[in-house]
């Protein structure tokens, strides 16, 4: 085969998953600039088959001419997505500081708790990623009733903690296997204690790692929809369980519908193309050896 | 704290550098919270079946008294142990975190699984025994969402196929190498609840969506992606794929870029003879790290839900059920959380032993290959 198709088959296939991975992101975004006659024809490229209007941004009170009045549909949006930034930023602040401790600890110290060793609690911590989240769900709903955490802040930033605590330990523990012990026992001479050593030499040295397990979890816990359809009701209900309850109930207002999920979407491409990095380096921390 | 080196204290101090005091007022502490978060338990307990009549009006003072305990707990170790009890409370607190929350619930859940207990009904639990399993057991909806998952985690293959193809592709030598990772990569950071929208309620949408409306223009003058079954189930497949190849595409390109340099020249994807390296050179090279990321994937497919629950909401006739999006469905219709629970047990079982049969095989596999 020329080389010349080669590169031409190579870019082609590019080029065509591109516009598969693109297009429906391309068309949420257009769809929330579209009036009904332009989503019933189906039509596509703005300003060629259609004129973009503020109508699904009006919807959330977020289009230029109702930004500065009073709107319920605002309030309601921004109370959801403060709500999705708490539980993720909450629960992945709470699953650094838990996990990078365990990870060093399984990192450096041998353990030997009866009959328990340093195999045993890091398998323990790394089958949790087994566990479904339906097998929490229903006794997690009870206790939650008997506990007052029902629909609370602070039982979803539980449970969130509790799903990317493995993943935490798994990404952490990676990252300070590669980290010399050597640099600690210098300090540990010096007269550091072990958890001087730790914070003082040890975590800035492993910051990129935590960057990446950061990320990671405040895009799991962002996208996270099956414990918070359970488990809130009308205080603490995150975004995505109001974009899912919004369909079906006085049919479907495309460009409304298409604003709210561009709104759910757009923190995630943002760190996405900022921050690519960090995700391939979470992504794929011990899997290639 | 006291220096890490192992000083000699002459007297009957069981830790080197802890004196006697302290490791008495160590496990006084440890003893006393001990005793303050059963006290608490049992008090509780006993007002909530109604033998006495004074207590909380709900068990968050439990959880608290607990949170009281492991910081008691972790104080104490360091306060006995010294240097020991110093390196303990690095992983204690992520272990009692993950024993409160998993441990306590999944064995709570079993007690939930034998009752007949409907959350909206005054009745409250009932226990009934081997009911739910017996239900479960001449469940047709059960075994046919069971039958679901075998379907959807055998889709992981073919995902895998075309995660290959793309990490190939990206481990070219192309121009902007970057822009095709981040697009590639895009899919999977996308929240399902809004894919679901995106793709499955408007994209597909039957009079104008434009993936409809470009089927039509293929000929295809019928395309009801999402109401005729076996068509249901393989476009939850398609929609499925498309957030999660971008997963294994990520990891399989970390592993062609930590091949050596020479091999790497031979996985470009080059020709005839690239066809050739690729398959007696790069794939069997690979094969370590293809074996986790399948693993890892089944792992995540097993979860499978959001997309479900949103799309199709198991429909039609539970065609595109999976279980847990049966669960999510038995409760939201019938608020019955103990058969939920028994399904959701003895799917926890199922899934332990089809992982441990897994990871058995693929050891094997990679033994037999190494």
């Amino acid at each position: 085969m020329p080389r010349a198709l080669n590169r031409i088959l190579i870019y082609a296939a590019l080029i065509i998953w591109t516009i598969i991975a693109l297009f429906p992101i391309f068309w949420t975004f257009s769809t929330s600039f579209k009036v009904a006659k332009d989503v019933q024809l189906g039509h596509i490229i703005p300003w060629v088959d259609f004129t973009p209007s503020w109508l699904g941004l009006r919807a959330i009170g977020l289009s230029p001419d109702t930004i500065f009045t009073e709107s319920t549909p605002r309030a309601e949006f921004i109370k959801r997505f403060w709500n999705s930034i708490q539980a993720s930023i909450g629960a992945s602040i709470l699953a650094l500081i838990l996990g990078s401790m365990a990870a060093y600890g399984l990192s450096r110290f041998s353990y030997h708790w009866k009959i328990w060793k340093n195999r045993d609690i890091s398998f323990f911590f790394l089958s949790q990623l087994i566990l479904p989240p339906v097998v929490l769900a229903m006794p997690f709903l009870v206790l939650y009733k008997e506990l007052a955490l029902l629909d609370s802040m602070i039982g979803l930033i539980l449970i969130y903690t509790l799903s990317v605590l493995p993943i935490v330990i798994w990404i952490m523990k990676d990252q300070f296997d590669t980290i010399p012990q050597e640099l600690e026992q210098a300090a540990l001479v010096d007269g550091c204690s072990v958890w001087g050593a730790f914070f003082r030499i040890i975590l800035p040295i492993a910051l990129p790692g935590m960057v990446a397990a950061f990320i990671l979890s405040v895009i799991l816990c962002w996208n996270e929809y099956f414990f918070a359809a359970l488990l809130t009701s009308s205080y603490a209900k995150t975004l995505p369980v109001m974009v899912a309850s919004q369909t079906g109930s006085q049919g479907i207002s495309w460009w409304s519908m298409a604003a709210l999920s561009s709104a759910a979407i757009l923190p995630l491409i943002i760190i996405g193309i900022f921050l690519e990095r960090y995700i391939v380096k979470g992504l794929t921390t011990g899997s290639v050896k | 704290m006291t220096s890490a080196s192992p000083a000699v204290s002459g007297h009957v101090a069981v830790t080197p550098g802890v004196s006697p005091e302290r490791h008495r007022l160590g496990s006084l502490l440890i003893r006393a919270s001990t005793i303050l978060l059963g006290l608490v338990i049992v008090v509780q307990s006993l007002y909530a079946l109604g033998y006495i009549s004074f207590g909380f009006s709900n068990w968050q003072p439990v959880l608290v008294a607990y949170v009281l305990w492991s910081v008691a707990l972790c104080w104490g170790l360091v306060l006995r142990d010294g240097e020991a009890g110093w390196r303990a409370i690095f992983v204690l607190p992520a272990v009692l975190f993950t024993v409160a929350l998993v441990i306590f619930p999944t064995v709570f859940g079993l007690f939930i699984a034998f009752s007949d207990w409907n959350l909206q009904s005054a009745n409250g639990r009932q226990f009934n025994g081997l009911a739910n399993l017996r239900q479960l057991w001449a469940d047709p909806y059960f075994w046919n969402a069971l039958g679901n998952m075998v379907f959807y985690v055998a889709t992981v293959v073919v995902q895998y196929a075309i995660a290959f193809g793309l990490a190939l592709l990206l481990n070219a030598d192309i121009k902007a190498q970057k822009f095709f990772r981040v697009s590639f990569l895009l899919p999977f950071m996308l929240s399902p609840v809004a894919v679901s929208w995106m793709i499955g309620k408007s994209m597909l949408e039957y009079r104008f969506g434009p993936v409809t409306n470009l089927l039509r223009w293929f000929g295809w003058e019928n395309p009801s992606l999402l109401t005729t079954p076996w068509l249901a189930k393989t476009t939850i497949a398609l929609m499925d794929a498309w957030v999660w190849i971008p997963f294994m595409m990520i990891m399989i390109l970390a592993g062609l870029q930590a091949l050596s340099k020479e091999v790497q020249e031979a996985a470009k994807v080059d020709g005839a003879t690239g066809w050739q390296g690729f398959w007696q050179i790069t794939f069997p090279l690979m094969l370590p790290v293809s074996m986790t990321t399948i693993v890892l994937r089944v792992i995540f497919q097993l979860k499978l839900a959001d997309i479900v629950i949103n799309t199709t909401s198991g429909g039609p006739g539970g065609a595109t059920d999976t279980i847990s999006s049966f669960i999510f469905r038995e409760y939201k219709d019938r608020s019955n959380v103990g058969y939920g629970t028994m399904i959701a047990e003895i799917y926890l079982i199922l899934i332990i032993i089809f992982i441990a049969l897994l990871l058995w095989a693929t050891n094997r596999f990679m033994q037999r290959h190494a």
